[in-house]
């Protein structure tokens, strides 16, 4: 049906930038994560005041389009001679942006917690550790899980623009075939297909652990 | 034995407690009843420590609640409060909600933790729901487990605050049943409450709090019976 020149090298070589795609999306949403949770706890803890400083910085991750972040952060590892590959500048900065969001995300969730249900936690003899742990952790959890997949899926996506710094992840492996082979809608279907069944699993994990948590609130 | 020595506390320029004096006695129960905002929730919440207080102290079994070196945590091991919510934990089912202060806090083995977790819970009647999770029972049903979470610490002392007043008038008696079944066995307790019918028959003594002095203390029959205060007469006169 389809008349391509495109052969199993090709594919290959997109499966290797979907590869490229799924290691910097991987190492900034979990990088990002841990740094939000730690945000979000202590966003929550020491208030809004005492974490303007913070909330300002993470605010600007969340404003600047994330092209401009990952060029000025390329130009500034490069001016601080910090000899960092286009890999790691593109994990530091999207992880940054990762963590500007899950912050919110984090401290929204721990914010909705009853703060009578903390009370009872406390009147047990828990410690904050326990509280947090036994208590605030699993509920928040379910409260955080829809705008965390959100997130994941997005910046997914959004990784697509660490091409601007060489590196071939999907996006770019997709362009250099069209470019080469002048198939446009063939490719980025394909290319399109692979991003779909890269953000498919998790959005249905997602709404797996939502179904299998519900019945008990 | 409770010790509350002139204690004071004031929220921002609001002083809601006015120097309360009162001792409880092991084995008492002393029901504390007074109008909205009279201070009666705060002073329960000063006792286990949730609260700071400006001024007096606070002395449970000798140790004084909101000294720099006491150890809340383990002081509240043995002061259980239950509050008008019920406070369930919402993912946790029966059994677990019971089971995870003694485990974590206590230290129990899981086995032994269960084995209280059990008896607690039949002991207020929720022996056939160990495995429900608390949004599938009633109001009365889950005070009656937030109840028996807060007995399987084995505490002393128990505080209840207004824990009917959240509740359907359909569920009310089956959670002052327990409290009646507790009292009975010589737990010493302080309920604040508003069911003065339940005061009278459960109490050693009532205290009537009117905005943040406790105006009238004694025994049920001489409180309900022949009230001095004049603001107590009319509280009583309301409530009839
Ligand atoms: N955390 C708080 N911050 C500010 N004010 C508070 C706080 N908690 C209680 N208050 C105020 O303190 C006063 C006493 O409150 P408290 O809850 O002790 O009254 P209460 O006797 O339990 O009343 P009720 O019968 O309505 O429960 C009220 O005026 C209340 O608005
Ligand atoms: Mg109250």
């Amino acid at each position: 049906m389809f008349d391509t020149a495109m052969t199993a090298n090709d594919l290959l070589f997109l499966l290797k930038g979907a590869g490229m795609t799924l290691a910097v999306t991987g190492v900034s949403v979990a990088a990002g994560t841990l740094m939000g949770v730690i945000f979000g706890v202590i966003r929550v803890q020491i208030g809004p005041w005492w974490a303007a400083p913070l909330t300002f910085l993470l605010d600007i991750f969340r404003s600047v389009p994330l092209l401009i972040q990952l060029v000025l952060g390329n130009a500034f590892q490069s001016i601080a001679k910090l000899g960092w590959a286009p890999f790691t500048t593109s994990c530091v900065i999207l992880s940054l942006y990762t963590a500007a969001y899950c912050t919110e995300i984090v401290r929204g969730a721990i914010d909705s917690v009853p703060p009578t249900t903390r009370r009872a936690a406390r009147s047990l003899g828990m410690t904050w550790a326990q509280d947090m742990r036994f208590i605030v952790a699993p509920l928040a959890t379910r409260i955080a899980l829809p705008s965390w997949i959100g997130l994941t899926l997005g910046v997914m996506k959004d990784s697509s623009l660490v091409l601007w710094l060489g590196l071939i992840e999907l996006l770019r492996a997709s362009q250099v075939l069209v470019t080469r082979l002048q198939e446009p809608l063939f490719i980025l279907s394909i290319c399109g297909l692979i991003y779909f069944l890269l953000s498919f699993p998790i959005a249905r994990l997602g709404g797996y652990l939502e179904k299998r948590w519900s019945p008990n609130d | 034995m409770i010790e509350i020595q002139n204690v004071r506390k004031s929220f921002g320029s609001l002083e809601v407690l006015k120097g309360i004096d009162l001792t409880v006695q092991k084995g008492e129960v002393v029901t504390v009843i007074g109008g909205s905002g009279s201070g009666k929730s705060t002073l329960l919440t000063c006792i286990n420590g949730l609260e700071p207080i400006d001024s007096g102290r606070i002395l449970v079994d000798g140790t004084e609640v909101h000294a720099k070196a006491t150890n809340l945590n383990k002081l509240r091991q043995k002061i259980g409060i239950v509050f008008q919510q019920w406070n369930a934990f919402p993912h946790l089912t029966v059994l677990e909600n019971v089971m995870l202060a003694p485990r974590k806090v206590l230290g129990m083995a899981k086995s032994e933790a269960e084995a209280m977790a059990v008896k607690q819970l039949t002991h207020v009647g929720l022996a056939d729901k160990l495995k429900t999770y608390p949004s599938r029972m009633s109001g009365g049903q889950q005070q009656r487990m937030a109840i028996a979470r807060a007995l399987a610490m084995s505490p002393d002392y128990m505080l209840f605050d207004e824990v009917t007043s959240a509740l359907d008038p359909q569920l009310v008696g089956e959670v002052l049943d327990t409290l009646r079944m507790l009292a009975s066995e010589g737990m010493t307790m302080i309920c604040v409450t508003h069911e003065m019918k339940f005061a009278r028959e459960v109490s050693d003594r009532v205290a009537f709090f009117h905005k943040g002095v406790m105006a009238e203390i004694a025994a049920p029959a001489e409180l309900f019976g022949a009230p001095k205060d004049p603001e107590l007469q009319k509280f009583l006169a309301a409530t009839h």
